[in-house]
């Protein structure tokens, strides 16, 4: 069978692995050769070694945005996975109206980044207005504003997830470590959150990528302001990018930086919390 | 059985927090539509009024009717960029689910080096951030011609085949070889073979795939700003960032007016759809 369907290559693969080598496989290429060039566009690059590399370590706004970053990260990893965990518990209970709840709180996902963004300028604004403040205020504010963004979006799509994995749990479990005398909160320690710890490994990837690649709703919310201080490494890239010429080199080597720096969290997330899983 | 054991376990506890538990949840799922419901008071107000008083309703001297939405759609046109947002999302889900469906079940049962470097390649493309492959991309799009709606279509299908070709591949290892051998035995080339029979075994996982990538397009913004000529083509995203203008000078007033716009054909869609939407996330979760 294999044969008869090899022949078919050009109809069944050719079509994505063309669209896979321009959409990926060959700007992947040439950004990590461009991170080691001096460039304007990509036909004037001239290599210059490590120097980009070397640069980015001056730069102080990056530094800057990496650490805000990681901070945030941390911030609405913990907040949003606890957020949507807690509520997932209450909503298996079997309260009336779940499904109206569980309707609502996932609604905001669908609405886009930069769309958030301006919906949540306005009303934080409005509610920093009372203590004659704004959101450019200083990057405390920017900060907060956007951990309670993301809040907002993603514990709804968490707690989906989360949902999913509780009611998966076979209910002897559950009844068995009762009937031996474990007290709810022994349950759930010894229980629940062993049965879901597959779900917690998926949330909490989501929401570490989440965060650490934000981008839209940086932009939209406060864009850097007050002078870059708001910035998170994405955005960081971007404006190195297209905001300083004769930057584009270091721009490409920190988006390089940043690759690595993600594709180590994810591994070294997966790595912990697969760990911890349990064979059912 | 067992469910029906559960529902009267929960009956005894719904009896002793049931209540106070809908209580608190109205009242959260009231807070949580806030956001949206302030903008949508928002939008009939006056601009001046707006960022003066974001939490009052506009009657007598701060209410203006539609003039927002009218200056709004004006402005940014706003219905050229609904059309192609709806453009560029429908076929790049469209285009995106039949050639990765077909890619799948292609390297899942030819199996060579290629195929399996091919299937390792989707898997790390998955981690990359956008940032990596930007500015590259979008200058090689300049120089292919693809700063259009359509050329858009063949960078979205590169861009998002890792996860597809990654979800497809999980579920067609779950089928059954037997199935498409008795179908070829029969007479069936591969290509009836695979929409005939494989296809339609896949449409769970391929309204999954389909609803991710369509979140995922629809509400993009930075890859259609760089890789489409924007003075043309504006998508709904960009659209709306577009209004911003100048350095801290948004129209207030037009822009509650877009948002609006924007959140309520999403808003429909999920009610008409959101069975499978939810479905579709947990799915694609519980693979990812």
């Amino acid at each position: 069978m294999q044969k008869s369907i090899k022949k078919y290559f050009p109809i069944f693969a050719l079509p994505t692995f063309i669209a896979f080598t321009i959409g990926f496989i060959v700007p992947f290429l040439m950004g990590i050769y461009l991170s080691f060039c001096k460039f304007t566009t990509v036909t004037d690059a001239k290599f210059v070694g490590f120097s980009n590399y070397t640069k980015i370590f001056t730069d102080a706004t990056f530094l800057h945005a990496l650490w805000y970053t990681a901070l945030f990260t941390i911030v609405s990893v913990v907040l949003i996975n606890v957020l949507a965990f807690v509520i997932a518990m209450l909503l298996t209970k079997g309260i009336r109206g779940t499904n109206i709840f569980r309707t609502v709180f996932f609604m905001p996902n669908l609405i886009g980044g930069i769309v958030l963004g301006y919906i949540w300028q306005l009303i934080l604004n409005g509610i920093l207005a009372k203590f004659g403040r704004t959101l450019v205020y200083s990057s405390t504010y920017g900060f907060w504003g956007l951990v309670i963004l993301m809040c907002w979006q993603q514990v709804g799509y968490m707690m989906i997830i989360y949902i999913a994995g509780i009611q998966n749990i076979p209910g002897e479990l559950i009844e068995a470590a009762k009937i031996d005398g474990a007290t709810s909160k022994q349950v759930l320690r010894h229980v629940t959150i062993p049965m879901v710890m597959p779900s917690i490994t998926v949330c909490t990837f989501l929401t570490l990528t989440n965060g650490f690649k934000l981008f839209d709703q940086n932009l939209a919310l406060t864009n850097g302001a007050p002078s870059d201080m708001s910035q998170m490494l994405a955005l960081n890239i971007y404006d190195t990018f297209y905001g300083r010429t004769g930057w584009e080199g270091v721009g490409q080597a920190k988006a390089v930086v940043f690759f690595i720096l993600v594709a180590v969290i994810a591994m070294i997330q997966n790595y912990l919390t697969r760990r911890k899983e349990v064979q059912q | 059985m067992a469910k029906n054991k559960d529902s009267q376990v929960s009956a005894v506890r719904k009896t002793k927090h049931g209540t106070a538990f809908s209580v608190f949840f109205s009242l959260l799922s009231i807070v949580y539509v806030m956001p949206i419901m302030i903008v949508i008071i928002n939008s009939f107000k006056r601009k001046a009024f707006i960022n003066k008083f974001p939490f009052k309703i506009g009657t007598g001297k701060m209410f203006v009717g539609w003039e927002n939405y009218v200056e709004g759609i004006k402005k940014i046109e706003f219905f050229k960029a609904f059309g192609y947002s709806l453009f560029i999302t429908v076929c790049s889900v469209a285009v995106i689910i039949l050639c990765t469906s077909m890619c799948a079940w292609y390297i899942t049962r030819v199996q060579t080096k290629f195929t399996k470097l091919f299937y390792m390649l989707c898997l790390f493309s998955m981690i990359v951030p956008f940032q990596m492959v930007m500015f590259t991309l979008s200058k090689l799009a300049n120089m292919l011609h693809l700063s259009n709606p359509v050329g858009i279509i063949l960078v979205y299908l590169g861009f998002g085949a890792g996860l597809a070709v990654f979800m497809f591949t999980g579920f067609v290892k779950s089928i059954p070889l037997e199935i498409e051998e008795a179908a070829m035995i029969d007479g069936c080339t591969p290509i009836q073979t695979f929409f005939q029979v494989v296809f339609p075994i896949l449409k769970p996982t391929a309204i999954t795939v389909a609803i991710l990538q369509a979140m995922w397009i629809w509400n993009d913004y930075l890859l259609p700003y760089l890789v489409l000529d924007i003075k043309r083509f504006k998508t709904i995203p960009i659209a709306i960032q577009y209004l911003k203008g100048g350095y801290g000078s948004i129209d207030w007033g037009a822009m509650m007016a877009m948002l609006v716009l924007a959140i309520i054909p999403i808003i429909l869609f999920y009610i008409a759809c959101q069975k499978h939407i939810i479905e579709g996330v947990v799915a694609g979760a519980v693979k990812g």
